[in-house]
């Protein structure tokens, strides 16, 4: 291989020589005015371009410096043409060149100065150059030569407006003159393919793609044709191209051309002939990679809808979504061996587009999810990441959209799609789910919708079959719980009633979680159901005992349930923290016994389940914090906590703990907008209890390390 | 130029012009010795006429047994060299038998000369006119001066002119249907046609028209068969498929084409065909040959 490239370069530098030296005495040959030298001289240059030994990005290069030299002897035509030579016998003389390669470039050449002196007709020249070209069935050179013709002709179109148009030119003849040459070019790059030996099929394929930008022109050209309106367009043009597209049989220029025509030509037209582009595809050769085609028009169609809000009614006027889903279909249903992302990926384009052009179409996006559904369906649940990172840019996409978990909600198919992901992605769309709620503080307002919404994010909420707890790593897990503990915040509704059934529904679920997500989920859900309480209090007096509605005392015994649930972790300064504040709140709505019983709870929390010291000492300023609060207990309730808490205090294992302890707990008897907590003997005597304490404290100090720890304490019992 | 039978040195010089020197067209041809000059150009039925300047050289004196001026239309075969055969042979006395001592002009004059047949100029024949002047002496030898003419004859276009159109092939391998607009052609003519492929099972590399020129000369045992190609024109370069179509555009001005002669003078005929070629990857050719009819159109201005 690397050989035959030496040899390349060898063939096309010795291509080069021979050009130049033509050229050379081309020059010569016009520079004396010699006519007839110069056609010998230049027919001798082109005929370099004769040869078989280049590949076509060599042979690319060798055309390219011949395509200089012609535009120098196109002048000295032009001159020529002037100077009273006639034209005419120009285009015969030339044609009397031997070899036919030669003899059609200078034709070609002779034919722009002949179109441009206006002695004869444009579409006369323009068709004769086109049908002679003919003569040249080598796929490259003809090619070549084909452009050449192209690129000459190009600004000499008799297009709408321009100087060669006249009364029997007209546009027309030049799209027939473009579709001509278009067709005969595909034809020769077709052929390319099945030339050569099988084991060089790579080798063609990639000159063919080489090439193919070369065929493509023609379509550019036509595209670019003032002329080439709508009509124009819908009942020639695109035809004929699409004849050619169909009865070409090749994979490559199929591909490449239907990706042209939607490229090169307005978006307008293809919405107005989408049935006739649309109907082109299943008669493609099943290898050709129709999704990207037909994704790729539906972004640009979904571009051309977010564009303007004025061209959304053509739309609707042309029924593209139907013709599109039913393309889809079609496509779908024919290539069978079709990859689910394949799949997917159409889906997910064509509700790109839906969402774009219909985005108050519900029932369109539902159904454009329900067809991937039943898709999905008969590949069971994906494995492969391609497709599941595509199934969750589907998802996302009505997300991003209507910024409303809402609306999505609504999308009854929605969830069916999610049942397709695996555990983990079903996580990573759960997740996003939730960001977007919290991203756009959307407000989820009934139980109804909270349900649905659970239904979405349940990966998250509970263990889904087959889940390893080993999987997933830690941090990922608080990251995850973090995100539903958020959630709880915009579960919110106005309405006690409903805000007493959103509780209970999440309440539900959450039970559900598993030892795991109860320390992250629990906390979130009485802060809420605090929040609702705190709510109710104010309209208390406004509600009469009806059975049905949400009253504080309800709420109270749903919450003591819950914290309850903690008890499986096991979470007990949680759980304890969080019935003090269920204290506090029933404080603030006096009621007493239901205070009481939340206090009773976090005692019998701290006897049994609390045993670090640490954690003792803190769970017991926090008790005596919230205890020293509470205005709504008897006399003999607050003693009973009372005198247990100072118990408590004594009993902490360290001295210094014990003495700061009992001092908090002088705070106990003595509340200044309190009258009844007025009690200056019990506080004296916590005082000199602690007194006591830090004296021995201080004694064992003395006898063990000898710090000054304990002088501390003295003075914060001053302080106290 | 003096042709001399049996002196050392010119005695005189012999000049030939023509009435109409000045106005009338002249053609090249190309002499034995390899020179060309231009000589006038006529046609069958018209006029010749001119002068014949005799000049004695230095104060010599011309003593002769008569003047005469023929025109002649002579067949030569190479290989039968120095043998001409005299198809024409038309002779004015110009002068009795006498003396000429100064410079003497004797006007002449051939009307409406048949001359049926055109120069020709072959491989192996050729066919010349030439106007022969002879002062004839008995001894001393004659003086013999020539002059070349060159004779060519229009033809109108021709009123049937029907195209060629043939299918051929090989079983199996090549069907080919080609057609050419005539099937008779003037000198500067185009032709024009296409060729369309039927089948196509080998590979093919190019495609040339080839305009080929059969000079016959002698009959019977004695026929010589000298075959010319003139023009080598490709029409195609790379392999067709099944379907196309292949325009052909060939004009025939730049060749050097003379009319068909057919069975001239019982002596020879000189015929055009058109050669189509195919030539194949491995370089084998596939050809099919057509006979056409050339003719000299009358010339317009």
């Amino acid at each position: 291989m690397v050989e035959r490239a030496e040899d390349e370069e060898k063939w096309l530098a010795a291509g080069i020589a021979g050009l130049q030296q033509n050229a050379f005495y081309m020059h010569r040959a016009l520079d004396s005015n010699n006519l007839r030298d110069a056609l010998k001289y230049s027919a001798q240059m082109l005929s370099e371009l004769r040869t078989s030994r280049l590949s076509p990005h060599k042979y690319y290069e060798l055309y390219m410096r011949a395509f200089d030299e012609l535009r120098k002897l196109e002048m000295f035509f032009k001159e020529e043409a002037r100077r009273g030579c006639s034209i005419i016998d120009l285009y015969e003389l030339v044609q009397h060149a031997g070899n036919i390669l030669p003899r059609l470039y200078l034709l070609c050449t002779v034919g722009s100065v002949y179109i441009k002196s206006k002695e004869a007709p444009a579409k006369d020249v323009l068709k004769d150059l086109v049908e002679m070209c003919r003569g040249i069935q080598h796929p490259v050179r003809g090619l070549f030569l084909r452009s050449y013709l192209s690129q000459v002709s190009r600004d000499k179109l008799p297009d709408i407006g321009s100087e060669y148009e006249g009364d029997a030119d007209t546009v027309v003849d030049a799209v027939e003159f473009l579709l001509q040459n278009f067709t005969e070019m595909n034809k020769l790059w077709v052929r390319m393919q099945h030339q050569g030996p099988a084991r060089e099929k790579e080798k063609r394929e990639k000159e063919r793609s080489e090439l193919r930008d070369l065929v493509g022109k023609n379509l550019h050209v036509l595209g670019q044709l003032e002329g080439v309106d709508l009509d124009m367009y819908k009942e020639t043009v695109l035809p004929r191209v699409l004849e050619q597209v169909v009865n070409c049989k090749d994979e490559i220029a199929q591909f490449y051309l239907m990706d042209c025509i939607i490229q090169v030509f307005p978006d307008e037209y293809h919405l107005q002939t989408l049935e006739t582009l649309l109907g082109a595809c299943p008669q493609l050769q099943p290898s050709v990679d129709i999704k990207t085609v037909l994704s790729q028009l539906m972004e640009r169609l979904s571009n051309y809808a977010a564009s303007s809000a004025e061209v959304l009614p053509e739309f609707l006027q042309v029924e593209a979504f139907s013709k599109l889903s039913n393309a889809i279909w079609k496509v779908i249903e024919a290539q069978v061996d079709m990859p689910i992302f394949g799949a997917v990926t159409l889906y997910s384009s064509l509700l790109t587009f839906t969402l774009h052009v219909h985005p108050d179409r519900l029932d369109y996006v539902d159904q454009v999810l329900g067809a991937c559904v039943t898709k999905l369906s008969s590949a069971g649940k994906l494995e492969d990441s391609k497709s599941t990172k595509q199934i969750v840019a589907l998802l996302s996409a009505p997300l991003e959209k209507y910024n409303d978990i809402v609306t999505v909600l609504k999308l009854s198919n929605y969830p069916r799609v999610m049942e397709y992901l695996d555990n983990r992605t079903n996580k990573v769309m759960a997740i996003v789910i939730i960001q977007s709620i919290m991203k756009n503080k959307t407000c989820i307002a009934t139980a109804e919708k909270v349900e649905a919404l659970f239904e979405l994010i349940k990966g998250l909420i509970k263990d889904l079959d087959g889940d390893l707890h080993d999987e997933l790593d830690d941090e990922d897990f608080k990251e995850e719980q973090n995100s539903v503990a958020r959630l709880i915040q915009m579960l919110y509704s106005d309405d006690p009633d409903e805000m007493l059934q959103i509780i209970c529904a999440v309440r539900k679920h959450f039970l559900t979680g598993g030892p795991q997500r109860l320390p992250y989920t629990i906390p979130p859900l009485v802060f809420s159901s605090l929040k609702l309480i705190r709510k109710l209090q104010g309209q208390d007096e406004n509600v009469v005992g009806e059975e049905a509605s949400a009253s504080p005392k309800k709420i109270f015994q749903l919450l003591n349930q819950t914290i309850e649930a903690l008890s499986v972790v096991p979470a007990s300064e949680l759980a304890l923290r969080l019935y003090l504040q269920c204290a506090e709140a029933a404080n603030d709505c006096d009621l007493e016994p239901v205070a009481y019983e939340f206090f009773t709870q976090a005692y019998i929390l701290y006897e049994e389940e609390i045993a670090d010291s640490k954690a003792q000492v803190t769970a017991l300023h926090l008790i005596v914090g919230t205890l020293q609060r509470m205005h709504v207990f008897g006399v003999e309730n607050r003693d009973t906590l009372t005198h247990k808490a100072t118990g408590y205090s004594a009993k902490l294992l360290k001295k210094p703990d014990q003495c700061r302890a009992v001092y908090a707990c002088s705070h106990l008897f003595w509340v200044d907008d309190q009258d009844s907590i007025r009690d200056g003997e019990r506080v004296l005597l916590c005082l000199k209890r602690a007194l006591r304490i830090a004296n021995a404290a201080q004694q064992m100090a003395n006898v063990t390390r000898g710090s000054s720890g304990s002088a501390t304490l003295f003075v914060e019992i001053l302080n106290k | 130029m003096n042709y001399l039978i049996g002196a050392f040195k010119p005695s005189c010089n012999i000049s030939i012009t023509f009435a109409d020197g000045k106005s009338r067209k002249q053609v090249p041809i190309k002499k034995e010795n390899g020179q060309t000059v231009m000589v006038p150009l006529f046609q069958s039925q018209e006029n010749i006429s001119g002068k014949i300047s005799i000049e004695p050289l230095q104060g010599k004196k011309v003593e002769h047994n008569g003047v005469k001026i023929e025109l002649l239309g002579q067949i030569e075969m190479y290989f039968d060299r120095g043998n001409f055969y005299d198809f024409t042979s038309l002779v004015r006395e110009l002068d009795v038998p006498g003396e000429i001592y100064e410079r003497k002009t004797f006007p002449f004059e051939f009307s409406t000369v048949e001359m049926p047949y055109e120069t020709y100029n072959g491989v192996n024949v050729r066919l010349r006119y030439v106007l022969k002047v002879t002062i004839s002496r008995g001894y001393g030898g004659s003086i013999v001066e020539y002059q070349d003419f060159v004779v060519r004859n229009y033809t109108p276009p021709p009123e049937i002119n029907n195209s060629i159109k043939m299918e051929v092939g090989i079983e199996d391998c090549l069907h080919i249907e080609f057609e050419y607009n005539k099937s008779k052609y003037h000198l500067k003519d185009v032709i024009i046609g296409k060729i369309y492929f039927l089948l196509v099972r080998i590979k093919i590399k190019n495609m040339d028209l080839e305009i080929r020129r059969r000079e016959s000369t002698g009959s019977g045992a004695n026929t010589h068969v000298e075959t010319e190609t003139l023009a080598k024109f490709e029409l195609m370069d790379g392999a067709p498929v099944r379907g196309e179509s292949i325009p052909i555009r060939l004009f025939l001005s730049p060749y050097e084409l003379t009319p068909t002669h057919r069975n001239i003078n019982n002596k020879f005929s000189v015929k055009y065909y058109l050669n189509l070629v195919l030539v194949d990857e491995e370089d084998r050719r596939y050809f099919k040959q057509q006979e056409i009819t050339v003719y000299r159109l009358p010339e317009t201005s």
